[in-house]
C-alpha cells in the first residue's frame, strides 16, 4: 500500500498535433479510491497507462510511495491492472492466470496455493479454478480480473473501465463488490471510468478531466454541489444540470424579463445560470414555465419544458399536479452562476445574494 | 432448392475419428432432392483427387513389387525384393539419415528464424511496411530461381559465400565437398521458407490481444520468461500448423533447390530421398525400385502425420 504522487504529468502521442494529457498534479493518500472521470477522448487510459507503466512519460513526474516510477518497469512498479476486456491469458486456467504473476516473482508456492485460495473465496471463484476463461461469462472473467489482481496485493489497483463490458445489472452489482472489495483491503485504487453514476458511486475523490487537464478534484458530493465550471456542472449528476443565459445588472440577476435574486455585487453583463433539476418546484409565482413532455422514471418523473424561450428540465414526485402554464420557484442557495466566456464558477458569498422567488 | 451452405467445412473421416478416439461430431444433415445431385458437386474434388493421388499412388504401389524391364519389355512379379533391395542399401541408409538430418535443420532453422524476424517486424513502427515486403517477397521467388541463385552464390569462382567463407579460412567447395554442398543445400532451402513462416508467425502475433500482452508485462518482469509462458503458447496453434508444413516442405519441396545444385556435380553429393526416388527411376531407370522407395516415404510421411497430429495437436491451445 502507497500513496501515488502525479507532478506536472503530460503526454504527447508521437505526431500527435497537441498533448493527450497535459500538466496533471494529482496527491493520492495512501488506502484512497481516486476515480478518473470524463467524456471519450479526454485522457483517462492514457494517463492510468502511465501510471502502469506501460505508456512512455513525455514530461512531469509519478511517485509511487517515495519512488520516482518514471523509468521504472511495468512488473517492478508493484501495481495490478484490470482491463476493460479482461485480458486474461487464454491458455491458462483460472488459477493458472490468478497464480502467473506471482510465480513470475518467485512466490513460494505454498504461499501461491493459499492467496489464491483466498481469493477465490473471496469472489465466488472457486467452481471455476480448473477452467480456462472461455468457459466463463463475462462477470466470472471480470471476477477472475479482479483476482488476478488481488492476489498480488500491489501498492495500488488501477483499473480502466472494469465494468464497461456487462449488462447493466451486473454491473451494478460489481460495483458495489469492488467497493467492498476494496475497502476491505484498504488498497490504493485509480479507476477510470465516463459512467459518472459509477464514479460518484465509488470514489473517494473525483477527479473529472477535460480534454487532457484536471477540471475538478472533489468528494463526489461537493462536485455535485459545488461543480467549478459548466463542463464540470453538464457532465456530473442525472439530468444533467440545467444551463441557462442569465444576465446581471444593477445588482439583480435576471432571467429574461424575470428578476430572480438581488446580488450585492459591482459585476455586470451576462453569466451563466445553472440550477439542478430536483431544486426546482411549482409555486404560485416566479418563473413561468411552459410544459413540452414528462418522462416517467416510477420513483419521479422528469418534466421538460421552456423559461423565457430556453430549455429547462426540473424533476418532482409522481403525485404532484402539472398544468401546461406554471410557474416555478428555486430553492434558497441553489444557484450556481459561471461565467459566460470561461465557463468558471463564480463565487458569490451566499449572504450577498437574496433570492426573489423562494417559495413560501 | 438445397442448401449447400450447411454442409460441414472440413468432412470429418473416419481416420480422424479413429486416431482422435473420441466420436465425431454429427455433420448436419441436409436433406437432397435429388440423391445424385450431392455426388454431382463433389466430382470435380473427387476426379482431382483420384487423378493426382489415388491412381498414381496405386500406380507406385503396384508397381514396386514388379521388375520392370527398363526398355519396356513387360514386367516380372518379384513380391517384395524391391523394398529388401532399398532398405538393404547402404547407400539408401546414407541418403535416408541426411534426409533426417536435412529435414531436422530446414524445419529448426527456418521455423526459428521465421519466428524471430516476425517478433521483431511485429515491433516496428516506423517503416513497418517495407521491412515486411522486403522479407515477405522472397517467398515469390520460384524453388528452382532459388536453387540457380543459391548455386550462383557458392559458385567456385564468383560465389561471394565462398569469397566469405575463404576469410575465415574455409575453403568451400560446394558441388565437390559433401558436407560443404550440404549446408549450401540447407542455407538455400531455409532462406526460401522463412518468409512463409514469417507471414504466418506475424498474423499470428498479431493476433494476440494488446491487453493480454501488456497485462503479461505487468506479470512478468523477464522478457524471455514472458516471451515463453505467454506469447510462444499462445502462438502454438500457428507452430504447429506451421511445423507440418516445414517437415513436408524440407522432404518434398526441396526438390527443385536439390535439383538445381547438384544435378551436373560429380556423383558423391548430398540428395534427399524424394531426389533419389526421382533419379532411380527416371535416370536408373529401375521404375520398381523407385516405386518401392516413394511408398516407402508415403508410409512414413503419414506415421509422421498421425503421430504430430495424436500427440502434439493435443497439447496445443486453441483460443
Ligand atoms: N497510441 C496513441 N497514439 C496517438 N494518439 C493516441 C493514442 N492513444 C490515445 N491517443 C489520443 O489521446 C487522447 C486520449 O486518449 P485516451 O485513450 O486516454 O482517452 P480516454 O479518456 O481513455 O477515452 P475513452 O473513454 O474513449 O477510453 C485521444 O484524443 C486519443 O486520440
Ligand atoms: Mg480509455
Amino acid at each position: 500500500m502507497a500513496s501515488i504522487q502525479i507532478t506536472n504529468l503530460s503526454k504527447t502521442y508521437p505526431g500527435a498535433s497537441g498533448p493527450s494529457v497535459a500538466d496533471i498534479n494529482l496527491s493520492i493518500r495512501d488506502g484512497e479510491f481516486i476515480v478518473l472521470v470524463g467524456p471519450s477522448g479526454c485522457g483517462k487510459s492514457t494517463l492510468l497507462r502511465m501510471v502502469a507503466g506501460l505508456e512512455d512519460i513525455t514530461g512531469g513526474e509519478i511517485h509511487i510511495g517515495d519512488r520516482l516510477v518514471n523509468r521504472v518497469d511495468p512488473a517492478d512498479r508493484d501495481i495490478a491492472m484490470v482491463f476493460q476486456n479482461y485480458a486474461l491469458y487464454p491458455h491458462m486456467t483460472v488459477r493458472e492466470n490468478m497464480a502467473y504473476g506471482l510465480k513470475n516473482r518467485k512466490t513460494p508456492a505454498a504461499e501461491i496455493e493459499a492467496r489464491v485460495a483466498e481469493a477465490a473465496r473471496m469472489l465466488e471463484l472457486r467452481p471455476y479454478l480448473d477452467r480456462k476463461p472461455r468457459a466463463l461469462s463475462g462477470g466470472q472473467r471480470q471476477r477472475v480480473a479482479m483476482g488476478r489482481a488481488v492476489v498480488r496485493q500491489p501498492a495500488a489497483f488501477l483499473f480502466d473501465e472494469p465494468l464497461s463490458n456487462l449488462d447493466a445489472k451486473l454491473r451494478v452489482s460489481m460495483r458495489g463488490e469492488i467497493r467492498r472489495l476494496q475497502k476491505r483491503l484498504g488498497t490504493t485504487s485509480l479507476y477510470v471510468t465516463h459512467d459518472q453514476l459509477e464514479a460518484m458511486t465509488l470514489a473517494d475523490r473525483l477527479v473529472v478531466l477535460n480534454g487532457g487537464r484536471i477540471e475538478q478534484i472533489g468528494a463526489p458530493l461537493d462536485i455535485y454541489h459545488r461543480p467549478a465550471s459548466t463542463f464540470v456542472a453538464s457532465f456530473i449528476g442525472a439530468p444533467a444540470m440545467n444551463l441557462l443565459d442569465a444576465e446581471i445588472a444593477g445588482g439583480t440577476l435576471r432571467l429574461g424579463t424575470v428578476e430572480i435574486a438581488r446580488i450585492a455585487t459591482a459585476a455586470q453583463g451576462p453569466v451563466s445560470l445553472g440550477i439542478r433539476a430536483e431544486d426546482l418546484s411549482i409555486a404560485t409565482q416566479g418563473l413561468p414555465f411552459r410544459l413540452d413532455f414528462i418522462e416517467e422514471l416510477g420513483a419521479q418523473r422528469l418534466v421538460h419544458g421552456h423559461v423565457e424561450g430556453q430549455p429547462l428540465t426540473l424533476s418532482l414526485s409522481p403525485d404532484i399536479a402539472i398544468s401546461d402554464q406554471m410557474h416555478l420557484a428555486i430553492r434558497p442557495g441553489a444557484l450556481h452562476l459561471f461565467d459566460t466566456n470561461t465557463g468558471k464558477r463564480l463565487s458569490l458569498p451566499e449572504s450577498e445574494r437574496q433570492q426573489i422567488h423562494a417559495p413560501a | 432448392m438445397t442448401e449447400l451452405s450447411h454442409l460441414p467445412a472440413t468432412p470429418r473421416t473416419g481416420l480422424r475419428r479413429w486416431y482422435r478416439g473420441r466420436p465425431a461430431l454429427p455433420a448436419k444433415r441436409v436433406q437432397f432432392d435429388q440423391p445424385l445431385l450431392p455426388w454431382l458437386f463433389l466430382m470435380p474434388q473427387l476426379a482431382v483427387i483420384f487423378v493426382f493421388f489415388y491412381w498414381p499412388s496405386a500406380q507406385a504401389i503396384s508397381s514396386s513389387f514388379y521388375l520392370e524391364d527398363p526398355f519396356g519389355f513387360g514386367a516380372t512379379f518379384v513380391g517384395l525384393e524391391n523394398y529388401g533391395a532399398a532398405l538393404g542399401s547402404g547407400e539408401y541408409r546414407k541418403i535416408a539419415g541426411f534426409t533426417a538430418l536435412f529435414t531436422l535443420l530446414v524445419t529448426v532453422f527456418s521455423l526459428g528464424l521465421g519466428l524471430l524476424f516476425a517478433v521483431k517486424a511485429d515491433k516496428i513502427i516506423r517503416g513497418r511496411a517495407t521491412y515486411r515486403t522486403a522479407l515477405i517477397s522472397v517467398y515469390a521467388i520460384a524453388p528452382p530461381v532459388a536453387g540457380l541463385m543459391g548455386m550462383m552464390l557458392f559458385d567456385q569462382h564468383i560465389g561471394p559465400f565462398v569469397t566469405l567463407a575463404g576469410w575465415f579460412g574455409w575453403n568451400m567447395q560446394v558441388g565437390i565437398d559433401y558436407w560443404d554442398t550440404a549446408f549450401a543445400l540447407v542455407l538455400v532451402s531455409v532462406w526460401k521458407q522463412v518468409p512463409y513462416n514469417f507471414i504466418f508467425f506475424l498474423s499470428g502475433l498479431q493476433g494476440i490481444p494488446a491487453s493480454v500482452r501488456e497485462a503479461a508485462l505487468i506479470d512478468c518482469r523477464n522478457g524471455l520468461t514472458r516471451f515463453r509462458t505467454a506469447i510462444l503458447l499462445l502462438l502454438a496453434p500457428t507452430a504447429f500448423f506451421l511445423l507440418i508444413i516445414n517437415i513436408t516442405y524440407a522432404l518434398f519441396d526441396t526438390f527443385a533447390v536439390i535439383d538445381v545444385m547438384v544435378k551436373d556435380k560429380p556423383a558423391n553429393n548430398p540428395i534427399t530421398l524424394v531426389y533419389k526416388v526421382y533419379s532411380d527411376g527416371f535416370r536408373g531407370n529401375d521404375i520398381g525400385g523407385s516405386a518401392a522407395q516413394s511408398v516407402i516415404l508415403m508410409v512414413v510421411v503419414l506415421i509422421l502425420t498421425l503421430v504430430q497430429f495424436r500427440w502434439l495437436e493435443r497439447r496445443v491451445h486453441y483460443g
